[in-house]
């Protein structure tokens, strides 16, 4: 136990909290509104919408950026969870009174479906990749939908009738990203993340190291699929009528949008992403109406523009490096270093300074020439890097 | 069946009318440092995606220690342990040093996690990280790079990239080694350097070594014994000093006069 402890505090870096911080922070901080009263309706029921479109863009963002295939039926999976858990919530709702744990079933229920659907169509589909895995995702997505618009127990195109949780769901979506949060970083940072990414970044390599890819993708996708279920039962309990309209590639593509906006492989990226998309959305649709409702599509295409050519424009590369957080911290470590000279001396001011480190031609051969036993007895220095840090 | 670490039976393949190999019959003893040559084309790294089960042969066998590994899953050969390196460098470019190694320790049994214990954060994947990190950094140290451990592996020079995939190559674990043209790109002292290392690795790691090489100094300079392919075929094997003073070998490389 005291190794644990010892182990815990040894790989305990500040940056692998940050979004579990941001995620609190917001939940707290409404949560006290909302008691308080100063919460309006809409207001909450913007946060619920926010609350599933981070679900769904950080899950997309373990297949995309992660795992490096292009997945366009997200909206499928989460169209799966949706109805299934929606259904098996309205008929417990007559077992069990208390709306929460009909809630929390109806969750696991619609995310265990999803990651079904998930699994079987992935047992196939993987074996292909990029554009072709990306149709077929597509297909899919499309399939699942007039499935469940044709079949007479979800209520046809009329859309099924669930249960509206009102104002206080967006506090489960919240507690819903917390755990997805906790088990999807922790997964990335373990071996079996390191293996997700080495398939991303060089499959042929990946395999020679005795990699199972068929099985990380596979596992990569299911757990993808299942809390994208989780989000469909939580749409599903924010919007009554369900309706298989929704689900549209269209949905799916905008998912996929949050996560080319915040960065691949970068969940920061993706939460404060599909958090202001949603909340533009939603500000357009509800603030432009009647004739102007057609500026919308306009205004909204206008912010993704601008967004994608400020990440990506070389002209615009100095202004963004200006307000990067790399040159902030940069600025604060000179600070810090001008006001206490002797603790950094002979500690250069670059990051890319560890180049200084690298052995010469020289020191090489005598290192080769010499003791290998010598350099393994050399003394270890566990926080390395962050001396300059 | 065998006392060699490596042997192959009439080893094989066709792409659709294209012979790219036939008939190789090689035999690896236990810490050869084994070569295979050859002029461009000839069917070298061929050989090697036969082995490592990149490609399946249409003919013949494979056996390592004794075990038959014809067509099974490039995953399944690494874990039956042949590790390889690539001609032209796969590193995972976007990873540091130490993950590369990292990935590459990934199957080895003794640090077994499951994904669920990985996702929880049990005491388990602490203390299994920490020993997989001591591990990782014990082998870049060989390969004197651990204090570049927390560069992108793009970032290094090449000489040192070619070290690090095989240190990644070491990781999991091999009996056999596979070098493809290991030295390729380097000058006549980073060479040196290289046959010391690999040598090196041979006798720490108790290992079979298998290369593929252009470089004449470094075959003659560490290869016990060679085997020549000339346009998919077997031309001649054995001592490396005999089989380049064949006049066969000269005339398959440099052609008729």
């Amino acid at each position: 136990m005291a190794n644990y402890f010892k182990n815990v505090r040894k790989s305990f870096k500040p940056k692998h909290y940050l979004n579990y911080a941001i995620v609190l922070t917001a939940l707290i901080l409404f949560v006290v509104l909302q008691m308080t009263g100063a919460l309006p309706r809409s207001r909450a029921r913007l946060l619920t919408q926010i609350g599933y479109s981070v679900i769904l863009a950080v899950s997309l963002n373990l297949v995309v950026g992660f795992l490096g295939e292009l997945s366009l039926g997200h909206a499928g999976f989460m169209c799966v969870g949706a109805y299934i858990g929606c259904f098996c919530g309205n008929a417990l709702s007559g077992v069990i009174s208390s709306k929460l744990v009909v809630l929390i079933i109806s969750m696991i229920i619609g995310g265990v479906c999803a990651a079904l659907f998930g699994f079987l169509i992935g047992l196939p589909a993987l074996r292909l990749k990029g554009d072709y895995l990306a149709i077929v995702t597509l297909a899919f997505g499309e399939i699942v939908r007039n499935l469940f618009k044709n079949l007479p127990w979800f209520g046809e195109s009329m859309g099924m009738t669930t249960k509206d949780y009102g104002t206080k769901l967006f506090i489960v979506a919240f507690v819903v990203i917390l755990l997805m949060l906790f088990l999807l970083q922790n997964l990335i940072r373990s071996k079996h993340g390191r293996a997700i990414t080495a398939i991303r970044d060089n499959e042929i390599a990946a395999r020679a190291m005795g990699i199972n890819v068929t099985y990380y993708k596979l596992l990569v996708f299911v757990l993808a699929a299942f809390f994208a279920g989780i989000a469909g039962v939580l749409y599903g309990n924010y919007v009554t009528p369900v309706t298989y309209s929704f689900f549209s590639y269209n949905y799916s593509i905008e998912i996929l949008v949050m996560v080319v906006l915040g960065g691949m492989g970068n969940i920061t990226g993706s939460i404060l992403s599909a958090t202001l998309l949603t909340y533009v959305n939603f500000q357009l649709t509800s603030n432009l109406t009647g004739e102007q409702a057609a500026l919308k599509y306009l205004i909204y295409a206008l912010i993704l523009m601008v967004v994608v050519i400020y990440n990506n424009a070389p002209a615009l590369a100095p202004i963004k490096e200006r307000f990067s957080i790399h040159t902030l911290r940069k600025k604060l470590r000179e600070r810090r270093r001008k006001s206490n000279p002797e603790k950094y001396a002979g500690i250069i001011n670059d990051d890319r300074a560890e180049w200084s480190v690298v052995p010469t031609k020289i020191t090489m051969d005598e290192i080769l020439s010499t003791d290998i036993a010598k350099v393994e007895n050399a003394t270890e220095d566990p926080t390395d890097r962050s001396v300059g840090k | 069946m065998s006392e060699f670490v490596l042997e192959t039976q009439g080893l094989g393949i066709t792409f659709g009318g294209l012979k790219a190999l036939q008939n190789l019959n090689l035999q690896l003893n236990k810490n050869d440092l084994y070569g295979l040559i050859g002029p461009n084309g000839a069917g070298k790294t061929t050989v090697f995606n036969l082995l490592t089960g990149v490609y399946k042969p249409t003919s013949g066998k494979v056996f390592l220690n004794g075990k038959e590994i014809t067509g099974l899953s490039q995953e399944s050969i690494n874990r039956h342990g042949i590790a390889r390196t690539f001609q032209n460098i796969r590193l995972f470019n976007n990873m540091s040093v130490i993950r590369n190694v990292l990935v590459g320790l990934h199957n080895r049994s003794q640090f077994h996690c499951s994904a669920l214990s990985s996702m929880l954060h049990t005491p388990h994947y602490y203390e299994n990280e920490r020993l997989m990190r001591e591990r990782a950094k014990e082998l870049l140290r060989i390969f004197d790079l651990e204090d570049l451990r927390n560069e992108l592996a793009c970032s290094l020079p090449y000489g040192q990239q070619r070290k690090l995939e095989i240190a990644r190559a070491l990781a999991t674990n091999p009996c056999l080694l596979l070098l493809d043209e290991p030295a390729a790109g380097m000058n006549p002292q980073e060479t040196a350097e290289l046959m010391n290392t690999i040598r090196f690795v041979r006798d720490e790691f108790d290992l079979t070594v298998l290369l593929i090489e252009h470089d004449m100094s470094l075959v003659s300079g560490i290869c016990d014994r060679v085997t020549v392919l000339n346009f998919g075929t077997e031309l001649t094997h054995g001592q490396t000093s005999k089989v380049l003073s064949d006049p066969e070998v000269v005339r398959a490389y440099l052609g008729d006069d």
